[in-house]
């Protein structure tokens, strides 16, 4: 789950890491003149969005006085940036920064540890900047049993060249960063830019995305700081499929694809990609799916108006052929739109599946490529 | 010879009286894989289809010190104590089906297994099967049958579909290896290929390979270095998946590229692996190499 920069921010501070003066707006009546004065212009209005680039977007400007702030405020929320609506902005002090670092935990899937990164070459552009002068990255594998050694961090400030005077407190945001990493089972805590200002190290922004799997552990400690009306880049869709317990996700395509096992939901997809067709999701019924939960997948997409047919693709091992051919019975038979269905179903009882499906009048079939081919056909009249 | 589930195997189950646990005691005991003992604490005492339950690896050992492995089906907020207990207690080969374990729990749990010598397969696998011999796992075993390539596999599904196309063109499997479907995982590619490469009795391997993650390109590294020499057959599965999440600017800076279809596939192409790219044209390209 990704976190938004203000949330994430509110976690740094607890943990004490200095972050800028500042607060959010989701409309303009949240913008109360003494706190205004109180931080004092120039200001900077970031929209909240939990995406990357924002800034190059033209999701971040500058105001520098009251009428700049309102205006730049209410042009920003409500706008549509890389497809998300703006519902909050954060207002926040502009600080006078002498050198941008970047600094970042995250889980190296190659080592299969932690690492921590670090580079003198903080900014929007560390991507590109690392990939041309990959030597400019720190990075330190973190070992999950000792966890981030003191001298590690050390050395680390002594190749950024921190300057002297803040090398203790440079030690101490990292540490302090490390800590959230592993209290929130973090898949990433990034701070770009650490700003060097006059006046020592500052977050000026975080990036913190939780490991889905550990929520339910870090519900009640992420309540504190996640507010739930905050859009988090899934879609309504994706959402409720998301309630059913279902795996969804949503692509450009027009053939709506459900299969069992992420896997073979894949390379379905991939095959009607080869036989020139678009899938429109990846719809993952998982394992030893009911009949009821079939039903729901395949009457998601019914409903679903951007998909022209469904092509199903079921082998059926803990998954039996002929409750999920049940199921997609009830969902075609309940479900007053029409479109057309093509399954492949094959494995555990699939002689009864394919029975019952065609005395329904489904296309059904064993051979997936004779499925495909009807479902061009479908597609191409 | 097989890997791993050969017929010396007696098997633990840890998280037995659980839903999944129970029916794949059932399923395994029938396939014939000598199930001796199951735990789940607080349960000790009871009998799952006739396979005693015992409260700790402890008890269940004392009673049958032959047990040597281990399925996991605790779920996964416990799924770490327990297999911390089965590495404590000497236990070597460690397959955990659980999924949506937490990833630092999954660290974790790797780098012990590592330090202490033990294998483990998965998490979130369908687990290890050698057709005709043992089961560790929850696969339909009617996709399987006896032979000479080793199956690797990332997805579960996908692995019932390609050995069950393979058996159909006349290829038997020694065994199949689900290492699970998790950005990491215990046994890696590379590492189950080294298994094969050691084993007389797999004459080819196929790798059922997924976007993310970078083991599809490591195992090509070595494949090209020589250190793999039997013929692979690789597929995988995402071509048209969107990139998953992005992880902030450290995704990208650590994966430098690599972990997307095209980098697997320039990587097993260059390396000289047979790519596939259906499921179901591996048959035919094994068929040129063995």
């Amino acid at each position: 789950m990704k976190i938004l920069e203000y949330e994430a921010k509110t976690i740094l501070k607890d943990y004490g890491i200095p972050i800028p003066k500042g607060f959010t707006a989701s409309s303009l009546k949240d913008i109360k003149e003494d706190i205004v004065k109180e931080i004092g212009f120039p200001l900077i209005v970031k929209v909240q969005i939990p995406i990357s680039g924002r800034g190059k977007a033209g999701g971040i400007l500058k105001a520098n006085n009251i009428k700049e702030l309102l205006n730049v405020v209410s042009k920003l929320l409500g706008s549509i940036i890389r497809g998300i609506r703006v519902a909050k902005v954060l207002i926040e002090e502009c600080m006078d920064v002498r050198k941008e670092y970047y600094v970042a935990f995250t889980i190296d899937h190659s080592l299969r540890k932690a690492v921590f990164l670090a580079s003198t070459e903080g900014g929007i552009d560390i991507e590109e900047t690392i990939k041309e002068k990959p030597h400019l990255l720190h990075k330190i594998p973190i070992d999950p049993f000792i966890g981030l050694k003191d001298y590690e961090v050390r050395n680390v400030a002594y190749k950024l060249g921190i300057p002297k005077n803040l090398i203790r407190q440079f030690i101490w945001i990292v540490k302090a960063m490390f800590k959230v990493f592993d209290d929130f089972d973090a898949e990433l805590v990034e701070v770009n830019p650490l700003a060097l200002t006059d006046n020592g190290l500052w977050a000026l922004d975080a990036r913190i995305i939780i490991d889905d799997n550990s929520l339910f552990r870090q519900k009640d400690k992420l309540a504190k700081y996640i507010s739930e009306e905050v859009f988090r880049g899934i879609t309504a869709g994706e959402k409720r499929a998301e309630a059913l317990g279902l795996s969804y996700v949503e692509l450009d395509g027009n053939v709506g694809v459900i299969g069992n096992g992420a896997g073979l939901t894949m390379a379905t997809m991939d095959l009607i990609g080869l036989h020139g067709m678009k899938p429109a999701c990846f719809l993952d019924i998982g394992g030893g799916a009911s009949r009821a939960r079939v039903k729901e997948a395949v009457t998601m997409l019914l409903e679903n108006p951007k998909i022209k047919a469904i092509f199903m693709n079921i082998f059926g091992g803990i998954t039996r052929c002929d409750e999920v051919a049940l199921g997609v019975i009830e969902a075609l038979e309940e479900c007053e739109l029409r479109k057309p269905l093509v399954i492949r179903i094959k494995g555990t009882r699939d002689v009864e599946a394919r029975k019952i499906l065609k005395q329904h009048g489904v296309k059904a079939f064993e051979d997936i490529e004779a499925a495909l081919l009807e479902l061009r056909s479908i597609l191409v009249s | 010879m097989v890997v791993l589930a050969h017929e010396n195997r007696y098997v633990l189950v840890q998280g037995i009286t659980g839903r999944e646990g129970s029916f794949h005691t059932k399923l395994m005991l029938e396939y014939g894989t000598k199930i001796v003992a199951g735990v789940t604490p607080g349960k000790g005492g009871l009998k799952v289809h006739g396979v005693p339950v015992y409260n700790s690896v402890e008890d269940a050992l004392r009673e049958h010190p032959e047990i040597n492995s281990s399925i996991v089906f605790v779920p996964a907020p416990f799924a770490l104590d327990a297999i911390y207990e089965a590495i404590d207690y000497g236990i070597d080969l460690i397959v955990v089906i659980t999924e949506h374990i937490p990833l630092h729990d999954e660290l974790k749990l790797i780098h012990y297994a590592k330090k202490h010598g033990v294998t483990v397969v998965g998490p979130n696998t369908s687990g290890i099967i050698s057709p005709g011999i043992c089961k560790i796992g929850i696969m339909p075993t009617t996709a399987f049958k006896k032979g000479n390539v080793g199956i690797i596999s990332r997805s579960g599904t996908l692995t019932y579909e390609v050995a069950n196309s393979l058996v159909k063109a006349g290829f038997g499997q020694s065994t199949a290896i689900g290492i699970g479907g998790d950005p990491i995982t215990g046994l890696t590619l590379f590492e189950a290929a080294m298994l094969f490469e050691e084993d007389g009795d797999t004459k080819a391997i196929v790798v059922i390979g997924e976007i993310g993650g970078v083991m599809e390109e490591h195992l090509a590294e070595a494949y090209a270095k020589g250190k793999i020499t039997k013929p692979i057959v690789a597929y995988v599965a995402g071509k048209h998946a969107v990139p998953g999440k992005r992880m902030g600017h450290a995704g990208a800076i650590i994966m430098m590229g690599l972990g997307t279809y095209e980098s697997k596939i320039n990587a097993f192409k260059k390396a000289g692996i047979l790519v596939a790219r259906t499921p179901y044209e591996i048959p035919s390209l094994l068929s040129k190499v063995v």
